[in-house]
């Protein structure tokens, strides 16, 4: 049998996690890429359900399980502390949902990334709070049904792009990646454990009760996703953007969208608005990708 | 199976007195078989199969390893009846039949 | 080496002599000075830390947390509103039995905005995990810090040591600072016995814990703070060896023949010396306990130190509203199962940094000495009637 990925893995069966999990699949790769010699902070998010009850657990790599809000504080105080004593080699992975990651994390990831702790931050992006019972997020996308956003009031305002909020940031490394994905995902985690400083990468990852489809689906919705244009895959690096992969031309939406549950209430008029969004936001993308590749040497010159 | 040791079977804290003083895990999730969430498990036509590994890839449980003669098969101690391997198989030849057919 | 110092400065020379390795704090009226220091002591070079600037308390603590979990000595100081926004990490770090100290200046709790001492911020985690340490001077400030570390990482517990603000804070007295091999020889480096090292194993910290194991858990932290009583006296006795200076769980003043005896803790047990020579010179037979812990709670000194006196006074500079003053509480409480159990007094003075004068404790001894309680709460000073 041919092995499309490294062989080894981190993380064990035997998880709690749902059928079909995405946000498994995204852990085991990126563990993939990251090896064992790394430490893993995880706050209050799926994973810190999945990976098992006391006294076990599915990861092959330390793991410590942290407050919602401090994934990436308790992350800098982990690098601080392996640094004092020595070990500049161990790999410091914050492990975060999208709630603990764009909503109640994000203060403690603007202050890590602004004193650019060495350390790798990874959001697993399932677009709600999935662990608690699927609520809106900041990351859930316009037109999404969740239970605090249910079918006559679903959610009305767009995804939070954290992508851009890291960009503002000066930070040295970040990327969006999607387990439909594996060797773009490991290249990326790969790319950001030989940077030095900050880094972030969010990664799409499933959610089969929270985006309502059959287990089955996990990798078919995400890759739509990728192919439909709603989730860009691209790396900014030292504030230069490159696009890792574009479509030559977009699958309908509506593939996407009739797969999930969560997006079954809406009219034609409904995604016409999510496919003009999508279409200025690889425009806005691809200037970007113009505008900084015309800066770069002047950009890593001062980075 | 594939990456399970005798040693990832240890079940620890058999008795109070193993206890730390924090929570702080001893033994590995091998402990939990999935396998019985199932309902449907997938069959893989080995006739047909490609051993392309594109299951053991997308597999969300770490329930699909090499046998003898490097074909995938199913661990279904573990697997949860997901059916991804069923819908990314390029060949087509992995079929999801109903528990004890 | 003796040095002029505040309170403050006190605390940033115990760190370093401590050799704490990971500092992550955030400035707060009146702690600032303590954060100011010890960057100025870690870009220096005279100390070999890391001092991770965060944004914000609750980050504070969590990098702490972080930072004691990879098996360094984690400090951090912080007041009042800082303190509280702690809230949620100082149970983590307990309950990760993680032995951090945390220098924690009394400051009155908003709104109204306040900076001024009292002792609600600290008293309202009190039950955190965290031991407690009031201090009543700058040298016993910085010995505390030493003395903490010693204790919690034995324990694995955390420890908060705790000054008045300003009246400490800001307050300069001569201060011996040892030297930081004679620390040493006192305090060794810090060996976790469980770390985050990928080295040493790869378990999980913290993962769900149903009801099989989680009530075992607790009984393991109190068991560590009962043991942390018994060591905090025993360290005691090591560190005057090494150090010429002791500072008892409850310390008494006069006490021998007292028939009263008003317990205090922090600065105000310093005053109240002054009170209980006046209140001598009066003719009224009266000792001052000063009380340096809060957690673990000194019960047997406090029973032993209580038997055979007509009558006690407790002055708290802290309420719990609906209730009395904490100190006054747990002293009563852990008077209960005494055979000659003597009366005790209630009160409350000193709240949002209003002064604690020698003549307000005077009185205070005065109401002690002359009458029964008639009231849990005795208002000490207060313009409300």
């Amino acid at each position: 049998m041919k092995y499309p990925i490294p062989k080894e893995e981190y993380i064990t069966s035997g998880t709690v996690a749902c059928q079909g999990c995405g946000c498994v699949l995204a852990l085991r790769y990126a563990l993939k890429a990251l090896g064992p010699d790394t430490a893993m902070c995880v706050p209050a998010c799926c994973w810190s359900v999945i990976d098992g009850p006391f006294p076990y657990s599915a990861t092959k790599v330390p793991l410590f399980h942290t407050a919602f809000e401090t994934a990436a504080s308790a992350a800098s105080g982990l690098r601080q502390g392996f640094a004092i004593r020595g070990n500049d080699h161990t790999t410091v992975l914050a492990w975060a949902g999208d709630g603990g990651t764009a909503d109640i994390g994000i203060q403690a990831l603007s202050g890590a990334v602004e004193r650019d702790e060495d350390i790798i931050y990874i959001c697993y992006d399932n677009e709600a709070y999935m662990n608690t019972g699927i609520q809106r997020s900041s990351s859930t996308p316009w037109g999404a049904w969740t239970t605090t956003t249910p079918v006559r009031h679903f959610k009305k305002e767009e995804k939070k792009n954290l992508i851009e909020i890291m960009v503002a940031h000066g930070i040295r490394y970040t990327a969006t990646a999607a387990i439909s994905n594996p060797k773009d995902l490991m290249a990326k985690v790969a790319k950001a454990k030989e940077i030095r400083g900050a880094k972030f990468i969010q990664i799409f990852a499933s959610c089969i009760p929270g985006w309502k489809m059959k287990s089955e689906n996990a990798i078919k919705a995400v890759r739509l996703g990728v192919q439909t244009g709603l989730v860009p895959l691209f790396e900014v690096e030292n504030g230069v953007y490159k696009i890792s992969y574009k479509p030559k031309t977009f699958k309908p939406i509506e593939d996407y969208l009739k797969l999930q549950g969560r997006f079954r209430h809406l009219t034609p008029e409904q995604i016409e608005h999510i496919t003009k969004m999508r279409d200025l936001r690889w425009k806005q993308l691809e200037a970007k990708v113009k505008m900084t590749g015309a800066l770069a040497e002047e950009m890593a010159e001062l980075a | 199976m594939a990456n399970k040791k005798p040693e990832d079977y240890v079940i620890p804290l058999k008795n109070i007195d193993d206890l730390p003083p924090m929570a702080r895990t001893m033994g590995q999730m091998f402990v939990n078989e999935t396998g019985s969430w199932r309902n449907v498990y997938p069959k893989i036509n080995h006739d047909e199969c490609i051993k392309c590994g594109i299951c053991w890839q997308f597999c969300p449980d770490l329930s699909i390893v090499e046998n003898a003669d490097g074909f995938p098969e199913i661990d279904l101690v573990y697997c949860k009846g997901c059916g991804v391997c069923v819908a990314e198989c390029p060949k087509k030849c992995i079929v999801m039949l109903e528990e004890g057919k | 080496m003796k040095k002029v110092l505040t309170g403050n400065h006190s605390v940033s020379f115990g760190a370093m002599v401590a050799r704490a390795e990971v500092v992550a704090a955030y400035p707060i009226t009146p702690q600032t000075q303590i954060v100011e220091r010890i960057s100025e002591l870690c870009a220096d070079g005279e100390m070999d830390a890391r001092f991770v600037k965060v944004e914000s308390e609750h980050s504070a603590m969590a990098a702490c947390i972080g930072a004691s979990a990879a098996g360094s000595r984690a400090f951090t100081a912080t007041s009042a509103q800082g303190l509280a926004l702690m809230d949620e990490m100082l149970h983590w770090a307990s309950h990760a039995r993680l032995p951090i100290v945390m220098s924690n200046i009394n400051r009155a709790m908003g709104p109204p905005w306040t900076i001024w001492t009292d002792q609600n911020d600290s008293i309202s985690r009190r039950d955190t995990g965290w031991m407690q340490f009031y201090c009543s001077s700058n040298q016993e400030v910085l010995d505390t810090v030493i003395q903490s570390f010693k204790v919690a990482e034995q324990v694995k517990m955390p420890a908060m040591l705790i000054l008045d603000a300003f009246v400490l804070s800001h307050t300069s007295e001569p201060v011996d600072v040892p030297d930081i091999e004679l620390v040493d020889s006192y305090l060794p480096k810090y060996q976790a016995e469980f770390d985050m090292d990928p080295a040493h194993g790869h378990p999980a910290y913290g993962a769900l814990t149903n009801e099989h194991w989680y009530y075992e858990l607790q009984i393991k932290m109190q068991r560590a703070m009962d043991e942390a009583l018994d060591l905090i006296v025993e360290e005691d006795k090591k560190f005057e060896k090494v150090f010429g200076r002791s500072y008892p769980v409850v310390e008494g003043y006069r006490t021998e023949d007292a028939d009263y005896l008003i317990f205090t803790s922090g600065t105000v047990a310093s005053t109240a010396k002054d009170a209980v020579d006046a209140a001598r010179e009066q003719g009224i037979k009266v000792g001052n306990v000063k009380v340096r812990l809060l957690r673990p709670f000194p019960k047997p000194q406090i029973r032993e130190i209580a038997k055979g006196r007509k009558r006690l006074g407790v002055i708290d500079r802290n309420i719990s509203y609906g209730s009395e003053g904490v100190f006054f509480t747990e002293i009563k409480s852990c008077l209960y199962g005494e055979a000659d159990r003597p009366e005790i007094h209630g009160f409350i003075a000193g709240l949002g940094g209003r002064d604690i004068t020698v003549d307000s404790i005077l009185e205070m001894i005065r109401q002690t000495a002359e009458q029964s309680p008639e009231s849990d709460i005795n208002w000490q000073g207060a313009k409300l009637a």
